[in-house]
């Protein structure tokens, strides 16, 4: 790559052709205030108007965060003109902006806010009217709160990097735009994933989850049993809450908090991935027996399932009927557990630590709901998590490492940590398939051809004799590629694992912010490399593990021989299956 | 989409057919749609999403965002009123406030008979003889406060609200 | 179809010799000719067409007389227009009962009717040719070249006028000596910043890509400026050779139109005059042998204003929402779908083939050092003469004003002339005699824009002005980018408060930051030149503002918060017409009886008023008044 030579504040540097100012500043150790600069462009480009600097020669105040360097160029981020300009763009933003700020969930992560302080932004220095507000909060996933909106454009333009579905979008015009679904309708009565990606590149309050922590109060405050489960992905980005590089296993201290938190029983979901990988490869085994549907696909990312619900309606028959590990343990708890430990399940509260947003709309599923009881009573993400240990007074950092509870639910395998990530629930089944089909371990235990974050990966097998061909898809955008080979009847494969988020449950809608105005201690790359780095730290926990395959776990045989019978009975089928429907996408009001 | 009608579909499709050929044509579209369809709802632009690939959002993004673009259906008679410079300096302002004391609505909606739609115009370019104003592309020109009255009973005694 | 150059030669010779022969009589024809521009067309002049097709049967002279529908005469105020040829006579204000006198007395008895003639109203003298009248003394067409003279619909005349002469001789030249005589002409866009057309062409050629687009803006929205859509109306063959000659210069094959939808006839002419050329062999593969591919597509705009601007203008034609792009890129290196592309405005394009036809020597002759050539005005408000005029650059306000315009209707004070549109700020008395052109009107706080030009008369309010254009540009705004989303709207709110009488001395420091972050802060043209008219007027009519802030009166009596329609008592003869007229029964008897008259007077309770300003229009003794 070329370098150039540019000026910033009257010192030399050399940095890469083709940079913008704002890019190539922070390489050389400046960091321009921005708003909706976000991930390479992926954002309503220049609109925010908060970067402006000054460039010599040019006509006026220039974006910086299109504006590409060019050699000889002198850029001076600190002259009067421009930070007073800087200034203005962030007044006039907060005079269209709901400053409520000390109830605002997103408050401590707040772009806005902190751009405010960093520009020297007067409060009430400009005033008027307000664009008119709609505020969202019909599903249990999300709450959109236009009254804080930016109009940064991130989260339409990761709606449809994600997954190509562009659920939001820009409406109306000039002073009345807001971003919304089509028509301003709920993200409920749209073919909302309710994945949360947008949630995550939020730089405001306008787009949060919607908060379950009352709901663990009050059930607390009713002397329910809590139970708590937490998924593989959190562990691996719940450190960045309390300021622990990205990429940092927080297992020990993450369970030590929630028993300080008043759980009676901190469990695994792990556990049930095991159990889940036992359920569903014997599916697929059987559906390749039976000339069943193939290929069967995953069904434990719900986002996942609702897209498959609102997009493929008519192929939903190639869904795993597995339910989602976190059901999965929620239904075990409250009909094996309880058996086991004598408990009233109706007196049972499981609270699921989820990295994810859908998870909280999939608890309230009709099929997830027997006898007026779900499986899962509350589902928090990991930021609500990290609100619940600071609220309540933990110093995260300093707790000691402890050890889920080891009873009847508490065993798992380092093929359950690894169903967070992309891959992983794939990886899974193949050492459990390799086992069923060979009677040996597969001895290398890995299967790299299905690590790594690209959004579409594959692999030829063969095992015994047997060819399968399998498939790896996370973001909808390319689950979509897959399901239309479907669809036209040219699928080659037998197997696929589809996850909502792109990089899987790691970069869930739920997990901590990576905003790396925040994160001075992270690369300038991080926005590039924190998956893998969250990835990593859930396979080096699979390596850590003395068993690695799903079918080892002792204590998932022991429910099957105590309570289930065996992998798809009747009574699994009962407990730990699930139905599924064609959606309407806009359903009339 | 369910709730499009069978003559709907057919119409609709046969206007997106029309610019299978051309790279980016929503706006094609959608003028056409708007123009013999007469509005564009929802379940048309799922319809077209389906058809196109574009996202439903983005679709109703471009709807809302130009003013000749319509998520309700107009009026028989669509009275645009011309609001720009030279219009208002000779008084338009008060032309449109008769239309719609007359009929009752307020610019950029239809009467309930579904007869007259009064839209405000951004300059039609008649500034030769302003104030003007267009009832379904037809220009009126130096039109007063006293004509207000005449042209609506003319159009109402054509009548034929369908 | 033409399929050599040869054979170009030979059909413009015939055709030229054709229009010649219908102008000048030797076909033994007189040729009606009648203007079909919008304006026109609303005032009757199809019906009037009509009656002459038929009143032409009628009267047995089928054979002696030819009836011929032509762009824009311009001169919008006067319509519609009917000339006749060869005499060149000229009727203005012609209703379609006026045809059968004009058959009569003029095509059956060659005798002059007298009462349609143009009138000037300094001398009161009748005038005959249009050549004569003042409005059209010290116009100069280029790119309104052949509006008014030929039928848009039919591309034989203007193959006869002209057409195709500058794209011949392009053909001849290579692209850089195209544009190196674009360059030495001076030609600057015209669509609003002036930027030297040739430079632009330049950036484009210079990039390496096999395929590049030539889009012209056809998204006149400026209020009041038509001009644009009268050229479209009246010679679209001309923009499209420009077209076709800037796609060869920059080596594109495919010109893109983007026309409001507002302009149904303009697109009309368009899509037809494509046809025709593409019929003929003008347009599409190897014109007429040359070698040269030119395809040209037409889209339409769907009302919004800011697509006038560049980038957000590709985005439409891309199928997105109106919304600018930042620059760089410039879309001379990526612009539409991506590829190199030049976007030049209809007048623009429009002057393109005169520079070819009759060299950039003879187009830099009109104008001034850093403005060659013409501009084409859109003429209007508070001026006698209102229309479209085309001068050439350096002509001084005062000329335009006065001797085009013909000066402020009614004997009022002239008070300030807009230019720009809602991108450009007033001119004052101060200011009349300053050549127009791109550099001075800049210099003074304003700019060319498009050519709107607003006069103004003491009757209005500055301070309404500002706020109508204000709400314009609030209304037009994206969105997209935060100081034009909300400052323009929080500007907005402040001007409403000062003409509601409720402003303060720090509102007006207020909106002068605001209006200086919105201009400094903003993405594109639309949001950078937004608060022009309120900082122009701020600084040309500051005692208005201050009028209205600190007195509480509005001096033109017209924004409705600060002024009141009284009725003179003394005055009032008590017929009580304009109690019948107020619509919501503001006004009523009183006791008095002023001197001399026999019933008591009336008066507004100013409570009820609405301001609507009936009662004042339906007094026929003008005892009305605003204070």
């Amino acid at each position: 790559m070329a370098k150039v030579n540019i000026k910033i504040e009257g010192q030399s540097y050399q940095v890469e052709e083709g940079l913008t100012i704002l890019e190539a500043a922070r390489e050389c150790g400046y960091e321009i205030p921005t708003l909706c600069a976000f991930n390479h462009g992926e954002c309503s480009l220049a609109s925010c108007r908060v970067c402006l600097v000054e460039v010599k020669g040019a006509r006026g105040l220039v974006a910086s965060c299109v504006y590409p360097v060019n050699e000889g160029m002198e850029i001076i981020i600190s002259s009067p003109k421009a930070t007073a300009a800087r200034r203005a763009s962030v007044e006039l933003l907060l005079s269209n902006h709901s400053l409520n700020c000390q109830q605002c969930d997103k408050n401590g992560h707040c772009e806005l806010l902190y751009v405010a302080q960093i520009t020297g932004a007067r409060e009430g220095k400009f005033q008027g009217e307000k664009t008119p507000i709609t505020i969202d909060q019909l599903t249990p996933s999300i709450v959109r709160d236009t009254s804080k909106c930016i109009l940064c454009g991130r989260c339409v333009a990761r709606c449809v990097s994600a997954h190509g579905t562009g659920i939001l979008g820009f409406e109306k015009r000039g002073f009345n735009t807001i971003v919304a679904p089509a028509g301003n309708r709920s993200f409920g009565e749209s073919p909302c994933i309710l994945c949360g990606q947008c949630v995550n590149v939020c730089p405001t309050g306008a787009l949060m989850e919607k908060s379950e922590i009352d709901r663990v109060d009050e059930a607390k405050k009713a002397g329910k049993y809590l139970v708590v489960q937490t998924a593989p992905a959190v562990r691996a980005a719940l450190g960045e809450e309390f300021g622990m590089k990205i990429g940092t296993p927080v297992t020990g201290k993450m369970v030590a908090a929630l028993r300080r938190l008043g759980f009676d029983k901190v469990y695994d979901t792990n556990f049930a991935a095991d159990l889940t990988i036992m359920e569903e490869a014997t599916e697929l085994l059987g559906r390749i027996k039976n000339n069943g549907v193939l290929p069967m696909i995953t069904s434990c990312s719900p986002g996942w399932v609702n897209y498959a619900e609102y997009y493929y309606g008519d192929q939903l028959d190639h869904l795993s009927s597995c339910k989602s590990p976190h059901q999965m343990q929620g239904a075990i708890i409250k009909s094996y557990f309880a058996e086991q430990k004598g408990i009233d399940p109706k007196n049972i509260f499981v609270v699921s630590i989820m990295p994810c947003t859908a998870k909280k709309a999939e608890a309230q599923r009709d099929q997830f709901i027997h006898d007026g009881m779900t499986d899962v009573d509350a589902v928090l993400t990991t930021r609500e998590l990290a609100k619940l240990i600071k609220r309540s007074g933990i110093n995260f950092v300093k707790l000691p490492d402890e050890e889920f509870d080891q009873d009847i639910l508490g065993e798992y395998t380092g093929a359950g940590v690894i169903f967070g990530t992309t891959g992983g629930v794939m990886e899974a089944a193949l050492r459990t398939a390799y086992y069923s089909l060979t009677g040996k371990e597969h001895e290398a235990i890995k299967f790299e051809a299905v690590r790594g974050m690209e959004g579409i990966k594959e692999a030829d097998l063969e095992i015994n004799g047997l060819n399968i061909k399998v498939a790896v898809a996370s973001g909808m955008k390319n689950a979509k590629v897959l399901m239309d080979q479907i669809r036209e009847g040219k699928s080659p494969y037998t197997f696929i694992e589809i996850m909502g988020c792109p990089g899987g449950c790691i970069n869930g809608g739920g997990q901590p912010f990576v905003k790396p105005q925040f994160l001075p201690n992270e690369d300038l790359n991080i926005l590039d490399t924190y998956k893998e780095k969250r990835a990593q730290a859930l396979y080096s926990e699979d390596e850590r593990q003395a068993l690695r395959q799903s079918h080892n776990n002792t204590q998932v045989q022991e429910l099957y021989a105590k309570f289930l019978g065996k992998p798809n009975s009747h009574k699994a089928h009962e407990l730990l299956h699930t139905t599924y429907k064609a959606r309407e996408r806009f359903p009339e009001k | 989409m369910a709730h499009l009608s069978e003559s709907a579909v057919k119409q609709i499709g046969e206007i997106i057919s029309r610019y299978e050929n051309e790279k980016t044509p929503l706006m094609m579209i959608l003028s056409d749609i708007q123009r013999e369809y007469g509005y564009i709802p929802l379940d048309v632009q799922e319809f077209i999403s389906d058809k196109t690939g574009i996202p439903v959002a983005e679709i109703y993004g471009v709807v809302t965002f130009y003013s000749f673009f319509s998520l309700t259906p107009k009026g028989k008679y669509v009275i645009g009123v011309c609001l720009g410079t030279a219009c208002y300096v000779k008084g338009s302002q008060q032309v449109i406030d008769k239309f719609a004391e007359l009929l009752h609505i307020q610019p950029g909606q239809t009467t309930e008979d579904g007869l007259f739609t009064l839209d405000a115009l951004r300059c039609i370019g008649a500034c030769g003889i302003a104030p003007a104003l267009t009832i379904n592309g037809k220009v009126y020109p130096k039109v007063s406060v006293a004509d207000v009255q005449k042209i609506v009973e003319e159009y109402k005694s054509l009548g034929g609200a369908n | 179809m033409i399929r050599t150059e040869q054979e170009l030669v030979s059909k413009i010779e015939s055709c030229k010799s054709c229009l010649e022969k219908k102008f000048n009589g030797e076909n033994g024809k007189r040729a009606i000719v009648i203007c079909g521009g919008t304006g026109c067309l609303s005032s009757n002049a199809q019906q009037i067409i009509d009656n002459f097709q038929k009143g032409i049967v009628a009267h047995g002279l089928q054979d002696k007389v030819t009836v011929n529908k032509v762009g824009c005469f311009g001169f919008c105020s006067q319509g519609p227009f009917v000339k006749i040829f060869p005499e060149d006579t000229l009727y203005r204000g012609v209703t379609p009962e006026d045809v059968e006198e004009i058959i009569v007395k003029d095509l059956e008895n060659n005798e002059i009717v007298e009462r349609l003639l143009y009138v000037d109203p300094q001398t009161q003298e009748k005038i005959q040719k249009q050549d004569d009248i003042t409005f059209y003394k010290k116009q100069h067409r280029v790119s309104l070249h052949g509006c008014g003279m030929i039928n848009p619909e039919d591309i034989n005349e203007a193959l006869g006028y002209g057409a195709y002469e500058g794209l011949k001789k392009a053909l001849t030249m290579t692209p850089q000596e195209v544009i190196d005589e674009v360059l030495k002409s001076g030609l600057r866009g015209r669509g609003g910043g002036g930027f030297p057309t040739g430079r632009k062409w330049q950036f484009a050629l210079n990039q390496n890509s096999e395929q590049k687009y030539v889009v012209c803006n056809g998204d006149e929205g400026d209020p009041g400026a038509f001009m644009d859509r009268s050229i479209l109306e009246g010679n679209p063959l001309a923009v499209i050779e420009g077209m076709a000659i800037a796609g060869y210069a920059i080596g594109a094959h495919d010109g893109y139109f983007y026309v409001r939808a507002e302009y149904p006839i303009a697109v009309e002419r368009l899509r037809g005059a494509i046809k025709q050329a593409t019929e003929l062999g003008l347009l599409g593969e190897n014109i007429y042998g040359s070698g040269f591919s030119f395809h040209v597509h037409i889209r339409l705009g769907a009302g919004a204003f800011v697509c006038g601007e560049e980038t957000a203008l590709l985005n439409s034609i891309e199928g997105q929402r109106g919304m600018p792009r930042p620059r760089p890129p410039f879309p001379a290196v990526k612009g539409l779908w991506g590829k190199p592309s030049i976007i030049n405005n209809v007048e623009t394009l429009a002057c393109v083939p005169y520079i070819l036809r009759e060299g950039a020597d003879k187009f830099a002759t009109l104008g001034t050092e850093k403005s060659k050539g013409t501009k084409v005005f859109a003429l209007g408000g508070k001026v006698n003469n209102v229309g479209l005029v085309e001068i050439p650059m350096g002509t001084t306000l005062r000329e335009l004003i006065y001797e085009i315009g013909g000066g402020i209707p009614n004997g009022k004070k002239f008070k300030a002339i807009q230019t720009g549109g809602p991108s450009g700020g007033c001119l004052t008395e101060k200011d009349l005699d300053t050549p127009i052109d791109y550099d001075n009107l800049v210099a003074l706080g304003s700019m060319m824009g498009s050519g709107g030009a607003i006069v103004m008369d003491e009757d209005n309010c500055m301070v309404d002005v500002a706020k109508f254009y204000m709400e314009f540009i609030y209304d037009e705004s994206c969105g997209k980018c935060s100081p034009c989303r909300i400052g323009t709207k929080r500007i907005l709110e402040i001007l409403n408060k000062i003409t509601d009488g409720k402003g303060s001395l720090e509102d007006l420091d207020e909106l002068k930051e605001l209006c200086e972050t919105v201009r400094a802060n903003s993405l594109c043209g639309l949001g950078q030149t937004a608060a022009n008219p309120v900082l122009s007027t701020m600084a040309q009519f500051k005692d208005e503002y201050m009028a209205h802030v600190v007195d509480k009166t509005c001096p033109a009596h017209i924004c409705k918060n600060l002024m009141q329609y009284v009725i003179q008592k003394e005055k009032c003869i008590g017929c009580g017409l304009c109690a019948r007229q107020c619509p919501v029964g503001a006004i009523h008897k009183t006791d008095y009886v002023a001197p001399g008259k026999k019933l008591p007077a009336y008066e507004i309770d100013q409570d009820k008023c609405i301001k609507c300003g009936l009662c004042m229009a339906s007094c026929k003794f003008g005892v009305i008044i605003k204070k």
